[in-house]
């Protein structure tokens, strides 16, 4: 083991070379890219002993990875924003393969107008694709992810390729201290690459023709059986990393002072740990407040979460990502869950193109949802926290407007 | 030396239908029973270019000894690649019934 001070985007660079990938491809976009140059170096150095291959587009960028994982190649490739964006006929592919495959995603606000700081509009864009989809709060565990991720992928309980995602520049520019596992204990806990079928000049398999409706609509099925094996996969993976490397970070969601809490946070990516300063300092002031970090957002941790939260008076979730028209992804996701519970459920958007959301703003939204909750329970889908620059100009509700 | 090179073949463990198929012939069924003309050849105009053969999407032209061609009536849809392609006009699209 040996300590670093690594950039996120190195931390993923150094787990994909101790999983010792075969081929990496690589297509550059801000903030990506400096993952798939560090690899370049290492497979130059000789540390590596891949094959790079540069292509033309973020569509042949994954086309190339889901290629060579298909003839049986541990395979890894990143990318952003608008990058993902066009890759996203082929996420479909891979997912629908069944080919493990593992892929950064440094988080970043959609264009236009052109940005490029975080927000999770790109990766959430892909949450119905069957990838499982995990996202990091810091550069350590964006290293355990990448890892793991190769893992849970390869494992023939699930057999689906999997998302590891970083925010930009919060995470993958910005250098932490960072535990690198030596590799002869990687070696002995991750096993050579399986998947259930290798395409291959002599193998007599054909992928993707055409298929009777009842076969495709089984395919589907069976991608939603996997992503259901793949929580406990998942959990299971978490576990046994503790065992070996010394880190475990919850399985499927990560709980922050959850024990005595009354009052919960939802959240998911970097910023949870502003909203876990925020918690720290209502504790002093025995304020019974937890944070819930989302860390898979697929499979999605319904039964954990309804276990965690079953005995909550209140639930506010934070959203980085809006889904227009309706209200926060994650907060869809967290209504639906908890709509056996009876409690107090607020969505708040807030974050988008990195617009900073600090600690002391986070408290100020807990006291003010328990407040609220205190005089009975609400149930408010979504509200925006405006930039200061804004903020007392416009309602932070989008339907306010309407109604002026 | 990359010790996790080789790659292993492991059935998945759970409910599981995978998008792959395995070519066989027929396997959607005699694709003869489609064709509403079918090629004849005529084997005394037949040079042995094989551009027919070359150009079949099918694979029905059956390649003889000599290099001239007859059809696999069973498979061959009748799509008429062959006779527009002929350049020695050996092959003809006749009505089927």
């Amino acid at each position: 083991m040996v300590v670093k001070t690594l950039t996120g985007n190195y931390a993923v660079a150094y787990a994909v070379k101790l999983a010792r990938v075969n081929v990496v491809s690589a297509y550059p976009i801000t903030p990506q890219t400096t993952i798939v140059e560090k690899l370049s170096e290492m497979i130059e150095k000789g540390e590596l002993n891949a094959r790079m291959i540069r292509v033309e587009s973020e569509h042949s960028a994954l086309a190339a990875v889901y290629g060579a994982a298909s003839a049986g190649a541990r395979a890894f490739t990143a990318t952003s924003s608008h990058g993902l964006l066009y890759m996203h006929e082929v996420v479909w592919w891979a997912a629908g393969s069944r080919i493990p495959l593992v892929m950064a995603v440094v988080t970043r606000a959609i264009g236009p107008p052109w940005n490029i700081h975080v927000d999770h509009q790109d990766i959430l864009d892909q949450r119905d694709s069957g990838w499982i989809i995990a996202v990091a709060q810091e550069n350590q565990e964006v290293l355990d992810l990448t890892l793991q991720a190769f893992k849970i992928s390869e494992d023939p309980r699930v057999y689906l390729p999997m998302m590891v995602g970083l925010d930009g520049f919060i995470l993958s520019h910005t250098t932490a201290p960072v535990d690198i596992p030596d590799q002869e204990l990687v070696d002995s806990w991750l096993p050579p690459r399986r998947q259930p079928y290798i395409i291959a000049p002599e193998s007599e398999v054909v992928m993707g023709n055409i298929a009777p409706d009842e076969d495709h609509f089984m395919m589907r099925y069976s991608m939603a059986a996997s992503m259901e094996a793949a929580k406990k996969v998942i959990e299971e993976v978490d576990r046994e990393y503790g065992e070996i490397f010394g880190r475990s970070y919850g399985g499927l969601v990560e709980c922050y002072k959850c024990e005595d809490a009354e009052y919960f946070v939802v959240i998911m990516g970097s910023w949870a740990g502003d909203a876990k300063k925020a918690v720290d300092t209502l504790r002093e002031q025995n304020v019974p407040v937890g944070v819930v970090r989302i860390r898979f957002v697929r499979p999605w941790p319904r039964e954990k979460l309804l276990e965690i939260l079953s005995g909550a008076k209140g639930v506010l979730v934070f959203d980085r990502a809006v889904s227009m028209g309706s209200t926060g992804i994650l907060f869809s996701e967290v209504a639906q869950t908890l709509y056996p519970l009876n409690i107090s459920l607020k969505g708040l958007v807030a974050g988008l193109a990195g617009v900073d959301v600090g600690p002391s703003r986070i408290e100020a939204e807990i006291l003010k949802f328990i407040k609220q909750t205190e005089e009975g329970a609400i149930y408010t889908p979504t509200e925006w926290i405006l930039p200061e620059k804004y903020a007392g100009r416009y309602p932070s509700s989008p339907k306010e407007v309407i109604a002026k | 030396m990359n010790v996790n090179s080789k790659p292993v073949l492991e059935e998945p463990k759970t409910v599981f239908f995978a998008p792959i198929s395995h070519p066989s012939p027929g396997s959607v069924g005699k694709t003869g029973t489609w064709r509403t003309h079918k090629p004849v050849v005529d084997l005394d105009k037949c040079t042995g270019c094989l551009i027919c053969w070359l150009y079949c999407p099918e694979d029905t032209i059956i390649r003889l000894e000599n290099d001239k061609v007859s059809i696999d009536y069973e498979y061959c849809k009748g799509c008429g690649i062959c006779a527009h392609q002929c350049p020695f006009d050996a092959i003809q699209m006749v009505p089927e019934g």
